[in-house]
């Protein structure tokens, strides 16, 4: 299987295990992830905040990139990347206006038809069977806490995927992998998002509710889709405890790395010694050797 | 005709088609009508950053409503935002309001207003200038550039070795071959 | 042929565009015109007495009146004809009002332009051929479909007129979803209280056959002769040997294993049941989906017990044909659920209320039931799931309603005068308990309903907030309610032991299938649409049949009476007369030239168009044409429009009277 394979500045910088571990899953379970050649960032957050030419204009440069590259998918892991480029899509299909003013400015047409997909669905191209097979390590004791965040089934309008406010898709794939996933109240709310830098004290306190109810129910580790996600999971983990000294940590997961963990990779190829937050209390209690 | 209130008055003499008003450039944006939201409060009961906000979301609404233009456009809220989009996804009359913030957002930059929340404005000018220089985002120029645009200098100062030994954070920035397309898209637009 | 030309002033509204003496007197000398006088005011005493007496003295053969529009006073003038031996349709009017004087200023323009009018009536009416009214018999039954609050009243008014009535209801009992209530407002009465002595009148009356446990499967016919084919399920029950006992359900021992579609899923009941002890009738049905008997063969129980042998494990569904006059349709709601996949609805859902997967947040009909003293919990206020007093309950208003987004766009009417219901019975019972209600609205418009909502807010203690709850998920057994104050510009988070959601009423599931079967129009939400919505609010435009209670739109119960009584009393109308004049004014096919095409059949919006076979001598089929249902037909001449071969003509409309007209103008 191929797909095209948009990683965004993320992945090539605070988020790199993500690419890394997801590198190595999709290639022990046959999926060929061409990268587009060139890509550039897709715009985040700063980008529809200020401008909306702009937040249309830079996904559609990568569109055409995938067209000239003749891929039919492309796969975004980033929650952000995905999101920007659907909404830039939708936004090209449905107001001829903005298609006119965009694909005049990049000199060609914008393929606002190309199929993006998120990891999640990445992984159920793969197939819940074919994961299940190539599960190594046992997880029958870990209990998973799915953590959607905001952008991967928001705003359904335009994603269509899964369901906006009880999502079982991510579920599903912690089961084939073997874990459990725990039922609970936080799966969409909030991280704080690009509000991490210039207003890290809303990212602390939004984190922290989200730690705090994965935490009451039964959690072992936090399953993320998304490096911003992550990084406000895991890395402001730090900045919690100076707000909140009584605070407990957590592990935060990617998807690809739990996944790898199940499959039988090591933990350092997937990237777990890159988190802030040690894996220490998962791994032992997976038994999985660091 | 005019009504005087306590706080302002309410201009009746335009109405949401007029292409002067608030309401109308915002129309315009969005391609939706502020006269759609009823008001129920749906979106502010949700808003997972509503505690840190002085206008509740739907009242930003109201006042785009109601022609109050200076409140609306100096409001923090729509800085404040997270683009989480949990109002546009609940909202019972299918009222973007995520976009309706993003538009506010726009017009305000476009208008020159003195941005309420300066040091959110300082990072998206900060992570823009980033992309168009080099085409991908480059962390350590951005953080760099923040805090000399807000002189939050002690900003990270924390994590920053972390980042740097565990290879997250790079002083070398990671280029896009053809910057001359992204320094075109950029200057097109502005 | 003799005209009679009648030229009116109607005061100024015609006489100050239209030189009426001139119109007069030009019209006088239009080849077979005896006679023309200008008027006043034709419409009034004297103004027809005009015309009876120049139908006396000049003998006139037909009448052209110009004044106002045929709407106005056709009827007045044609039974001025008849009274003076003209038949009525030897009779044309010109509408010089509506036509000409209202709509032009120019008083030479606007006479020439009457003049003309007039010139193109006389050439009309001398094409016109005496027409007699249609009459059609009435089958003086009454069909009611539906056997709630309205159907009730509908069913009574009318065997009370001496009329008889055909109950048909597909639940085992009468009493629709009223039975279920606890009190209704705003008198809290108690609901079974006011409405079991209506059910057991019906149940009693000599003129009311009741069907229950049945449905409406086939409506063939029209106004006046219809014929109704009913499904009478089998209860398996013997009717005519059942004292209602009770004993079988005693006895059943599948107790807990079907929803009890009574108490809303609160409760279980048994194989055999009836759906509330006041059942009427009071005779069980047989759930032949969880008997033990119908899926393995074993068990006898209710057998063995039941001292009357009624139990009949092979009883079978009874096809009954009725002969009815007219039809009322008295089908009720559903009330939404929250449910995921609610079945044949629009709504999307509510998943950041759970989709229905916490036990303590209700709906509507349930908390009735919770409410209710015949309820699951003897009318005690316990939560579903652990059965504790709950101190905090949070009413969420809106739910499916004024929600473009996951419900309908229309505001369901009763659920703020049902939430302040609920909340004040709460607090009667729950003296140290806490009630909220989130609203945007309060909709409270009948007789003393809005001192009905001041009264929960002021005297009861229930706190309103207004705006709406954006999510509600459970922590710790309590659940966490994240609304908004719009009014103070404050979040409101409520941690709350129950909550319930004023769901919004919806039409049934099989609402559209029923509006098929009998030939009614719905509108997009599977409500059923009325003729006029002013003024003809109980008539669908299937003529015969009538509309009551919420199948038409959300209402509460005083207008679902009324409405019923209303319906009632279109029906007793109907029952008045022996035959059904209708006017001539229909299609008629000519059967010699008639290809059988039915392209008119198509296009007939009234569906009075029959196929008709043409047989010669020995009996054999020679063509199939078609064929007006006079009684069906409207006369609208959408047949003669699309008729390839004109061989359908509109009697008053025909061919030969449209060129007249065209040919007057020169």
């Amino acid at each position: 299987m191929k797909v095209g394979y948009y990683p965004g500045c993320s992945l090539t910088g605070t988020g790199k295990e993500y690419d890394m571990s997801l590198r190595k899953v999709a290639s022990l379970l046959d999926v060929e992830l061409e990268e587009l050649k060139d890509w550039s960032c897709c715009g985040a957050t700063s980008a529809h905040a200020t401008n909306h030419l702009l937040s249309v204009a830079l996904p559609a440069r990568n569109l055409i990139i995938a067209k000239h590259q003749k891929l039919k998918e492309l796969a975004a892991p980033c929650a952000a990347c995905y999101n920007r480029m659907m909404v830039a899509a939708h936004e090209l299909k449905t107001k001829p206006e903005i298609e006119r003013q965009v694909s005049d400015l990049m000199g060609e047409s914008i393929p606002y038809d190309l199929s993006v997909i998120n990891i999640i669905e990445l992984f159920q191209k793969v197939g819940k069977e074919k994961i299940a097979a190539n599960v190594k390590a046992d997880l029958k004791g870990i209990k998973a806490a799915c953590y959607y965040g905001c952008l991967l089934v928001r705003p359904f309008k335009i994603t269509g995927f899964d369901d906006a406010e009880q999502p079982e898709s991510m579920e599903e794939l912690i089961k084939a992998a073997g874990a459990q996933p725990v039922d609970w109240n936080y799966k969409l709310e909030c991280c704080g998002g690009a509000h991490s830098i210039a207003h890290m004290e809303i990212v602390v306190d939004l984190s922290k509710k989200i730690i705090d109810d994965a935490k009451l129910h039964g959690a072992d580790v936090i399953i993320v889709a998304c490096p911003m996600c992550h990084s406000n999971l895991d890395m402001r983990q730090k900045a919690i405890k100076k707000e909140y000294p009584a605070h407990g940590d957590i592990p935060i997961l990617y998807l690809s790395e739990f996944i790898g963990l199940a499959l039988g990779l090591k933990p350092k190829e997937l990237g777990l010694n890159l988190h802030f937050v040690d894996t220490k209390s998962l791994l032992e209690k997976a038994e999985i050797k660091g | 005709m005019y009504y005087f209130s306590f706080f302002g008055e309410i201009d009746m003499s335009h109405t949401h088609s007029e292409v002067n008003t608030l309401s109308a450039k915002i129309e315009k944006l969005t391609t939706q009508t502020p006269q759609e939201c009823y008001q129920c409060g749906k979106c502010s009961a949700g808003c997972p950053v509503r505690d840190y906000m002085d206008d509740s979301p739907n009242q930003v609404v109201r006042y785009v409503q109601l022609g109050f233009e200076e409140k609306a456009l100096h409001s923090k809220t729509p800085w404040l935002c997270a683009g989480c989009l949990t109002c546009s996804t609940r909202c019972p009359q299918n009222f973007d309001l995520a976009k309706f913030m993003d538009a506010l957002r726009e017009i305000a930059i476009q208008e020159r207003i003195k941005i309420p929340e300066a040091d959110t404005m300082e990072f998206h000018k900060a992570f823009l200038n980033q992309i168009k220089k080099h085409g991908k985002a480059f962390e350590f120029g951005l953080v760099r550039e923040y805090k000399l645009r807000t002189m939050n200098l002690m900003q990270d100062v924390d994590v920053a070795p972390e980042m740097f030994i565990k290879g997250k954070i790079g002083l070398i920035p990671h280029e896009v071959e053809d910057k001359q397309q992204i320094k075109e898209i950029f200057d097109k637009i502005d | 042929m003799k005209i009679g030309v009648f030229i009116c002033y109607c005061g100024e509204n015609i006489g100050r565009t239209v030189d009426c003496a001139a119109v007069a007197e030009a019209a006088g000398r239009f080849p077979g015109v005896v006679c023309s006088i200008d008027y006043k005011y034709m419409c009034s005493d004297p103004g027809q007495n005009l015309i009876k007496n120049a139908i006396k003295e000049h003998k006139l053969d037909a009448v052209v009146v110009g004044s106002c529009s045929p709407h106005m006073h056709e009827k007045t003038f044609r039974k001025a004809c008849a009274d003076a031996g003209v038949n009525p349709y030897l009779f044309d009017m010109a509408n010089l009002r509506e036509h000409c004087s209202w709509v032009h200023e120019d008083i030479v323009e606007g006479t020439k332009k009457a003049i003309d009018l007039v010139r193109i009536s006389v050439e009309r009416v001398k094409k016109n051929a005496p027409l007699s009214p249609i009459l059609v018999p009435v089958t003086k039954k009454a069909l009611v479909i539906g056997g709630g609050i309205s159907g009730i009243q509908a069913s009574l008014d009318i065997a009370n007129a001496g009329f008889d009535v055909v109950l048909v209801e597909k639940e085992p009992s009468i009493g629709g979803h009223m039975s279920q209530l606890s009190e209704t407002f705003p008198t809290l009465d108690c609901s079974q209280c006011i409405l079991t002595p209506r059910m057991v009148e019906v149940y009693q009356h000599p003129k009311i056959k009741l069907l229950t446990y049945s449905e409406v499967e086939n409506v063939e016919g029209f106004i006046g002769n219809f014929k109704v084919t009913i499904r009478k399920k089998a209860r398996s029950i013997d009717e005519s040997k059942c004292t209602g006992c009770g004993l079988c359900m005693q006895k059943c021992p599948i107790k807990k294993k079907a929803f009890n579609e009574f108490e809303e899923g609160l409760a279980y009941r048994s194989a055999v049941y009836v759906p509330f002890p006041q059942a009427v009738p009071n005779i069980p049905v047989i759930d032949r989906s969880i008997c033990t008997y119908y899926q393995t063969g074993k068990c006898q129980m209710c057998v063995k017990v039941c001292g009357r042998e009624a139990i009949k494990f092979d009883q079978e569904d009874t096809i009954i044909t009725e002969d009815i006059g007219a039809i009322v349709v008295a089908t009720g709601y559903k009330l939404y659920t929250i449910d995921k996949k609610p079945e044949s609805s629009e709504i999307k859902g509510y998943g950041e209320y759970g989709y229905g997967k916490y036990k303590d947040v209700v709906d509507g009909l349930q908390f009735e039931r919770i409410a209710s003293a015949s309820g699951p919990t003897s009318g005690e206020i316990l939560r579903p799931s652990d059965s504790k007093v709950p101190k905090k309950i949070v009413f969420v208003q809106c739910v499916g309603s004024r929600d473009e987004s996951k419900g309908f766009s229309y505001c369901s009417k009763i659920c703020c005068m049902y939430t302040a219901k609920h909340a004040m019975l709460y607090k009667h019972k729950v003296h140290d308990g806490e009630a909220y209600v989130f609203y945007m609205d309060i909709r409270s418009g009948g007789k003393g309903y809005d001192e009905f909502v001041r009264r929960a807010i002021e005297e009861d203690g229930v706190k309103y907030i207004r705006g709406r709850v954006s999510r509600i998920y459970e922590e710790n057994g309590k659940y966490i309610v994240k609304g908004e104050d719009t009014l103070a510009g404050m979040p409101v988070t409520i941690d709350a032991d129950m909550v319930v959601l004023a769901t919004a009423m919806i039409a049934q599931p099989e609402a559209v299938k029923l509006a098929q079967t009998i030939g009614m129009s719905y509108d997009k939400y599977g409500f059923y649409n009325e003729v006029h919505p002013k003024l003809r609010p109980v008539e669908v435009s299937t003529a015969g049949v009538f509309l009551a209670g919420a199948c038409q739109a959300p209402k509460d119960i005083p207008e679902s009476v009324a409405m019923a009584s209303a319906a009632a009393s279109k029906s007793l109308v109907l029952f008045g007369a022996d035959y059904l004049e209708r006017e001539p004014t229909v299609a008629k096919v000519n059967e010699t030239i008639c290809a059988g095409c039915f392209y008119c059949q198509k296009v007939c919006p009234y569906n009075a168009i029959e196929r008709k076979e043409i047989k010669d001598r020995q009996g054999n089929i020679v063509k199939i044409i078609a064929y007006v249902n006079s009684g069906l037909c409207q006369g609208c001449g959408t047949c003669n429009a699309v008729c390839p071969s004109k061989s359908v003509e509109l009697i008053g409309f025909n061919d030969e009277q449209i060129y007249a007209q065209i040919n007057a103008l020169g």
